[in-house]
């Protein structure tokens, strides 16, 4: 729909198209200020240059209902650009339910992509055509920016805490994937590749992946392993919250904040226990900051997430 | 408004005509070193500020050169750390001081109608200040320099990144002192020293945009230097209240950074609009379009820049719905600028213009602006800012604005002012020539950024994919007849001290206070104590006509 | 009236008066800017405070609490001597009073930084220094250090302003008051001063309560 612009971009996802028409709208406001400003100074410059006898009589004198006009004739313009910028951000960042869920870590300097089934990758995200895909983006070190200019999608991804993002690719291809946040020596080369597929062809390159486990299993591994399970597990004794069911649920804590138990809310429980003490239960749990690196973390999120279905699993 | 303006002794001698400049009334060493005259001040910055902008100069063309090509011509390390130290110095050693500093400091006396600021001591410590963060950041840039951006992000900053971090946010924490020392006397000294009959509706629109900027920096630099403290503190010791790994959180640090930094941006316009709103109306022979408007204008900018800091980090992990406020409050503060840029140009109707480089440079200065400023406006749209954040569409973006608008600026204002300072008249075609050269240059190296901005191209790369190359090709084409513009006025400026012709009192017919007193002015500025009758820009195309702001009525 | 004879207003001033008063000014946007700069600090402070209430509690609970309120009562009376002072000079033609003031409160100013100093060792020996000598006291987490660099930064800012403080009156009794400089004609640079030590004892007085008494009942 964009190709005979000249010098435009990939176009290859619903969000990149939304954000195509309110940027050829402001591309062109942008031209007729532009163009009105040109006009007036050149043909001022020209007619009133000091050799012409052009008349100089009657100079305005009375300038403030001038100023009213074009003050509310920008505002105006101004506000409606607000509105339609706003509107698509809103949609942008609020996340529609997901076909599937990817998780990145950022890492000085390359993506680290997990699939839901357990597959690996690095610099590069493998995903379906025509589905809707939530990324959750995590760092190890320093700040990045997960950016792929064809989706006109970005975030940053800061470290301490995670962020989600969602795209829906409508191309099939192999499009540029940036880091736009200056992290280090090689930022320049944290580059990688966001492959959409077809279907059947994704279907086929994950069975080819050659996975052994599943994310949500090998967090469930975690679960044990770290002794989370001697408290949030089924048989506990100890009064602990339940975990089953948990994702996407509002929390009430207990100092009288309410959060959704979405992945950032998880990752801080689990590494900043004693701020998050969900209401009616003892502050007793420890905090595993320093213990758990931030692929572990996101396999326990991503298992304590595989609980929401199953009211049996968790206590 | 009540004017606080104080009754003033009367010139001692009236026959005095004769007191000498202040260039010659005492020529050791030691004078100039230890000088407490405005002017002299505003001299000795200037020497400081060109060395610095030729330092970050050359930075900047080593980073074009790299660019040429996609296999780049530096090591990463090297390209790393050349573009930070380039924004380090461009923004706090050159850009923030660059026309307060020089212009405001020679001319704010005297276009108030004053002897001198209000503290000299004050502002002699500035420019020891100025020149000892100076030496800091030299110390930093030897030793192999910061490699952070100038942004100084943590935790990449505090924990990451292996260059003299340290040093480098000494420097800027150093800094702020000069220009909180600048801005404090400019507030005062506007407030208190105003001649008798200057009261604030006749100050000349670059005492307001002073008086604006200063209240910013007053505002903004100690937000920055408690920051750039705890940063230091942090680097130094190995924790601190950016770390994560300790429960810190980065983007305070984002947000207290911004919180100066965007305001820092109008520290380095709103002086160069001062700027423009002088020349103009001088070159056009007419009164500046709706005076009252440009006030209002220029202090609300101040005001609402305050309001916007978080424009930065629409994608940085700030709530959605704080992102939508700031967006909010961006596309107000575009509204005076739109309004300015508006009455510039109706400044022109009914002119009787004549293309002098000064005004060249202004009209430069008022398109770049514009330019700026619609890509400005994109950037305050939330959807569109998501795309292009972080690349070089908003690179391109604040250049027009920082060094495309504020460097013409810069440039206007020395054409402009160089035959009170000096007392010699500059050769018109060269700096004609250099002007519109300016202009040229510039929009050949910054408008192909925004394309490969667009495209996706991020900044702080060292290289990139082979595809936009023709692209970096131009930009660095430009830049080259940039730095060519830059370095011209240098040769013949230089030469016109020595041999150029002798500048009158008032060469361009202008109305201001300045230009009743000698080229280059005594000592003391007046000899008598000028009497204010009259608002600036009272020109009269018509009969070609102005009356100075004493109010004596001269035909050209 | 032995000192005004030098008394001449700076070339740029009409009259000693327009001089003294832009130098209140100059102090008073001044201080606008100190608040500013310990503003954005306790406005951090707080911020992380919320973020966690019980581990900086927990941390607020070990600061030296006797040391801090004997600090708060020396500085407050500090600047009543100040202000003692400063009255003296605009009604006495001999500076005795006024010198007499000032002694006193350079030594009360004194005091607060010996008081601090104590408790800085008492703090050292607490294990409450980060990275340098620290020991995570239980309940306060990994955040309870960032509570100890509020606190080192805050108080250590705090402590140099009030040194320069000190300078400033030494300032004055050594060399102004000296010189006849300072006298019921003209005062100002006193004032200024007077100023400057009523702001430095304010930031204590936002300080002491954020730091040592939040938390602690």
């Amino acid at each position: 729909m964009y190709h005979w612009i000249p010098f435009w971009p990939d176009t290859a996802a619903v969000n990149a198209v939304v954000v195509n028409n309110l940027y050829i709208a402001e591309l062109a406001l942008s031209g007729l200020i532009m163009a009105t400003v040109v006009v007036m100074m050149l043909s001022f410059c020209i007619h009133y240059r000091s050799r012409s006898t052009a008349s100089r009589a009657n100079l305005v004198e009375k300038t403030w209902h001038f100023e009213i006009v074009w003050t509310s004739a920008t505002l105006g313009v101004f506000l409606i650009l607000f509105v339609w910028g706003a509107a698509i951000y809103l949609w942008l960042f609020k996340p529609p339910p997901a076909d599937e869920e990817v998780y990145v870590v950022g890492k000085q300097w390359m993506w680290k992509v997990e699939h839901p089934g357990g597959q690996r990758e690095i610099d590069a995200l493998h995903v379906p055509v025509d589905k809707t895909i939530r990324l959750v983006l995590a760092s190890e070190d320093v700040i990045h920016s997960f950016f792929v200019p064809a989706f006109r999608i970005k975030h940053d991804v800061v470290p301490g805490t995670l962020e989600t993002i969602w795209f829906k690719a409508n191309k099939t291809g192999v499009f540029k994937l940036e880091c736009t946040q200056y992290c280090g020596l090689q930022h320049a080369t944290m580059q990688g590749d966001i492959v959409v597929m077809t279907a059947p062809d994704y279907a086929r390159w994950l069975a080819e992946q050659g996975v052994n486990e599943a994310l949500a299993a090998q967090g469930a591994d975690l679960f044990r392993a770290h002794g989370c399970s001697g408290c949030h597990g089924e048989n506990s004794t100890v009064h602990a919250p339940s975990l089953a069911g948990l994702y996407g649920t509002l929390v009430h804590l207990e100092d009288g904040s309410v959060r959704i138990a979405d992945d950032a809310y998880l990752r801080d429980c689990i590494l900043n226990p004693r701020s998050f003490t969900v209401a009616g239960y003892p502050p007793v749990m420890p905090d595993f900051s320093g213990q758990l690196g931030e692929d572990e973390l996101l396999k326990l999120i991503a298992y304590i997430k595989s609980l929401a279905g199953k009211q049996e699993a968790g206590r | 408004m009540s004017t606080t303006t104080f009754g003033r002794v009367p010139a001692v001698e009236p026959g005095a005509a004769t007191e000498p400049s202040y260039l010659t009334s005492e020529n050791t060493i030691v004078s100039w070193l230890f000088t407490r005259d405005h002017k002299r001040i505003a001299l000795l910055f200037f020497v400081s500020i060109t060395f610095f902008f030729f330092v970050g100069g050359g930075a900047a063309t080593l980073m074009r050169m790299n660019l040429a090509t996609p296999e780049g011509l530096l090591q990463p390390a090297l390209y790393n750390r050349m573009f930070t130290m380039h924004g380090i110095i461009m923004v706090w050693f050159f850009l923030i001081p660059s026309i307060p500093t020089t212009f405001g400091n020679f001319f704010i006396p005297m276009m108030i109608g004053a002897r001198d600021l209000a503290f000299p001591r004050v502002n002699l410590l500035s420019w020891y200040v100025f020149n000892l963060s100076g030496f800091v950041v030299l110390y930093a840039l030897i030793m192999g320099g910061a490699d952070t951006g100038w942004t100084f992000y943590t935790p990449l900053s505090t924990v990451y990144a292996n260059g003299y971090v340290f040093a480098a946010a000494m420097a800027v924490f150093i800094n702020g002192f000069s220009s909180i020392m600048t801005a404090l006397n400019f507030v005062v000294t506007i407030h208190r020293l105003r001649a008798p009959g200057m009261t604030w509706m006749r100050l000349p629109l670059f005492v307001w945009a002073i008086y604006a900027v200063s209240v910013v920096m007053l505002t903004a630099t100690p937000v920055l230097a408690m920051d750039t403290f705890l940063l230091a503190v942090e680097r130094f010791i190995g924790i601190g209240l950016f770390d994560p790994r300790h429960g810190g959180d980065p983007l305070l640090w984002q947000h207290m950074f911004w919180f100066y930094s965007h305001p820092a941006v109008y520290i380095m316009i709103l002086p160069a609009m001062g700027v423009a709103s002088e020349i103009i109306p001088c070159y056009a022979r007419r009164p500046v379009f709706g005076y009252a408007g440009m006030t209002i204008a220029l202090m609300s900018i101040a005001i609402l820049s305050f309001f916007v800091w978080a424009h930065h980090m629409f994608v940085a992990g700030i709530s959605i719905y704080s992102g939508i406020v700031f967006s909010l409050a961006t596309f107000f503060v575009a509204v005076p600028s739109a309004i300015k840029v508006f009455n510039w140009t109706v400044s022109l109707h009914k002119g009787r213009i004549t293309f002098d480089a000064p005004m060249l440079y202004a009209l430069g200065f008022v398109l770049l602006f514009t330019m700026g400023g619609v890509t400005g406006l994109m950037l305050a749209t939330l959807a569109v800012d998501v795309d292009v954040h972080g690349t070089y569409f908003v690179i391109a973006h604040f250049h027009y604005i920082m060094v495309g608008a504020t460097v013409s600026a810069f440039f206007g204002a020395l054409h402009y002012w160089w035959p009170k300072m000096t007392g010699r008249l500059y050769p018109e075609m060269w700096a004609r020539f250099a002007a519109i050269l300016t202009y040229v240059g510039f929009n050949l190296t910054f408008f192909p950024q925004f394309v490969l901005g667009y495209l996706g191209m991020p900044r702080r790369s060292y290289t990139y994919p082979a595809e936009w190359q023709s692209w970096n090709l131009l930009s660095s084409a430009g830049a080259s007849i940039l730095a060519v513009a830059y370095l011209l006025p240098l040769f013949y400026l230089g030469w016109s001290v020595f041999w150029g012709r002798k500048a009158g009192a008032n060469p361009w017919g202008a109305t201001g206070l300045e230009w009743l007193t000698p080229s280059p002015p005594p000592k003391h500025n007046f000899e008598r104590t000028p009497a204010v009758r009259l608002g600036p820009y009272s020109y009269d195309p018509e009969s070609d006509s102005f009356v100075t702001q004493e109010g004596t009525r001269h035909v050209r | 009236m032995s000192g005004s004879a030098r008394l001449a207003p700076e070339v740029q001033y009409a009259t000693l008066e327009q001089q003294g008063d832009t130098a209140q000014l100059g102090m008073w946007v001044f201080l606008v800017n100190e608040t500013i700069f310990f503003g954005a600090l306790i406005f951090a402070y707080f911020l992380y405070r919320m973020t966690y209430p019980h581990e900086f509690a927990a941390a607020a609970r070990d600061t030296v609490l006797w040391c801090g309120s004997l600090n708060f009562v020396l500085l407050l009376t500090s600047s009543l001597t100040m202000v003692l002072a400063i009255n003296a000079a605009a009604q006495d033609e001999n500076p005795r009073r006024m010198m007499i003031w000032l002694v006193v409160t350079v030594a009360l100013g004194s005091a607060f930084l010996v008081v601090k100093g104590y408790e800085y060792y008492l703090d050292y020996q607490d294990k409450v220094v980060p990275v340098v000598h620290f020991e995570s006291k239980p309940g306060e987490g990994s955040a309870g250090e960032l509570f100890w660099m509020f606190y080192w930064v805050g108080t250590g800012l705090h402590a140099v302003h009030l040194t320069v403080g000190i300078a400033l009156v030494l300032y004055m009794l050594l060399w102004r008051i000296r010189r006849g400089e300072i006298g019921p004609t003209y005062y100002a640079p006193l004032e200024v001063v007077g100023i400057y030590w009523s702001f430095v004892d304010t930031v204590w007085l936002f300080l002491f309560p954020s730091i040592y008494l939040l938390g602690r009942s």
